[in-house]
């Protein structure tokens, strides 16, 4: 067994992994943070999203050994402590960016990670961005529209379809 | 997924001792690796990650030559070679996704030879020199058909070293479901010539069209390779595409190539 210790949301945590764990199986199975989904479990659909050093990684793709010494950000870090939803979340919520909800994790942290770098994306670039995110639900466009307006662009001239 | 024993040396020389033992393979991004092993493909019995060597990580271009460590990631390519090799930076910033360009390295790519991969075709197209712990490998000598190359085991991707060209463009016709290449094409336009480089296509892997390289050397226009085509023998039919519909698309994207070079 090989002990890690990581930054998990702001707060240190540590436990003992196989060389075989996978990043999402530890946040899941050992530190119970089941928010972080998975879907395909081949790297494939993006549900398993989260953050490393502050950059998006598949969880399902990831060892946890390698994520030994790293900060790691996960859905449940997104919130504020009080369950106030941050700017994505809740415009995920207002456009109804979610049906099942099931890839709505790896959603909010794709676009996380994208509006971190282009503050405000076009459409064009969102659809570029989350094209390792797969949703069975939606069909995209309120993902999409979400997305604009979490980063502050008016989106009323987008119909809803 | 087998267990495996999991180390992280932070040098080549570490790496490549922890590489001699038995059964030891090297992990990149993992991003090809870990799949294989969760259908038990492979089974190492111990993986020896090259994340943790700085020295094998980063972009330099210096006299014409563009210099990327072997553990570089995709994305830090798209980032940092789009100023001195746009054509490279630009397959980078297309490969699978974010998330896969943010953990999948160039020495993993190239040593895995995915038949439908892209950097193979960019390493064949530029004529790059693959380096490892042990010597220099010419591209034209590394690729060995699917999924195999000239590396031997143990031996590891420390640098791939690519003469910028004069022009250059790499043309990915995506298979959506996999996002890798149905069919690429790399067009270098440079000092000793045109190279032309097809990956996706044959089941020899990536190949070089010397057809149209000599076509093009002496007139770099779409006019030059108007009529010629590869032969529908040999390249890859699988339910994305016949080999017909493969050797079609090799003449298509090679145009497009040409024209978004010149
Ligand atoms: C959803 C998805 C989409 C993808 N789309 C594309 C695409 O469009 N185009 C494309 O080209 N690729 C694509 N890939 C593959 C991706 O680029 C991988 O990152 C790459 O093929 C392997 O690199 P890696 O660093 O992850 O290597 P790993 O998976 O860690 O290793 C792959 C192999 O290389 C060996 N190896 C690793 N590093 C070295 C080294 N430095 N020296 C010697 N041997 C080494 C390993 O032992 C293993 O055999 C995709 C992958 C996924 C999951
Ligand atoms: S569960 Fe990780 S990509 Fe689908
Ligand atoms: S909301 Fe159901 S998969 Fe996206």
């Amino acid at each position: 067994m090989i002990q890690v210790k990581m930054t998990v949301n702001g707060k240190e945590k540590s436990g003992e992994v196989e060389g075989r764990t996978l990043l999402a199986s530890f946040l899941r199975d050992t530190l119970g943070l089941t928010g972080t989904h998975v879907g395909c479990d081949t790297g494939q659909c993006g549900a398993c999203t989260v953050h490393v050093d502050g950059v998006a990684v598949k969880s399902c793709n990831m060892l946890a050994a390698e994520a030994d010494g790293a900060s790691v950000d996960t859905i449940e870090g997104q919130a504020a402590p009080d369950g106030t939803l941050n700017a994505i979340q809740q415009a995920f919520q207002d456009h109804h960016g979610l049906q099942c909800g099931f890839c709505t994790p790896g959603m909010v942290m794709s676009a996380a990670a994208l509006l971190k770098d282009n503050p405000r994306p076009s459409e064009a670039e969102i659809r570029f961005h989350l094209s390792g995110n797969i949703c069975r639900c939606t069909g995209y466009h309120n993902i999409v529209k979400a997305i604009m307006a979490a980063s502050g662009q008016d989106v009323s001239a987008i119909a809803a379809e | 997924m087998y267990n495996f024993e999991f180390v992280k040396p932070s040098s080549i020389d570490e790496a490549v001792a922890a590489l001699g033992e038995d059964e030891a393979q090297a992990l990149g991004g993992g991003q090809t690796l870990i799949p294989t092993l969760k259908q038990r493909l492979a089974r190492p019995a111990r993986l020896v990650s090259l994340s943790g060597i700085a020295e094998m990580k980063g972009v330099g271009a210096e006299g014409g030559v563009l210099t990327i460590g072997g553990g570089t990631s995709h994305a830090t390519v798209a980032a940092e070679a789009a100023g001195s090799y746009p054509a490279l930076a630009a397959l980078a910033g297309n490969i699978g996704d974010p998330a896969v360009r943010n953990r999948g390295t160039i020495g993993g790519s190239l040593a895995n030879n995915d038949p439908s991969a892209c950097y193979p075709a960019a390493a064949l197209g530029s004529g790059a020199t693959i380096v490892t712990n042990a010597r220099e490998i010419a591209a034209d000598d590394f690729f060995k058909g699917m999924f195999t190359t000239a590396l031997e085991e143990g031996e590891i991707i420390t640098a791939v070293r690519f003469p910028v060209p004069q022009a250059a463009n790499y043309q990915k016709f995506e298979q959506p479901a996999s996002r890798f290449a149905l069919v690429g094409v790399f067009v270098a336009r440079g000092g000793d010539g045109v190279r032309v480089a097809v990956t996706g296509a044959s089941e020899e892997g990536v190949f070089r069209w010397s057809e149209a390289e000599a076509a093009l050397a002496s007139d770099f226009s779409t006019g030059a390779i108007e009529g010629l085509s590869v032969p529908a023998d040999g390249m890859i039919a699988d339910l994305h595409g016949s080999k017909a519909y493969r050797a079609h698309l090799v003449g298509v994207l090679t145009r497009r190539a040409v024209s978004a070079a010149s």
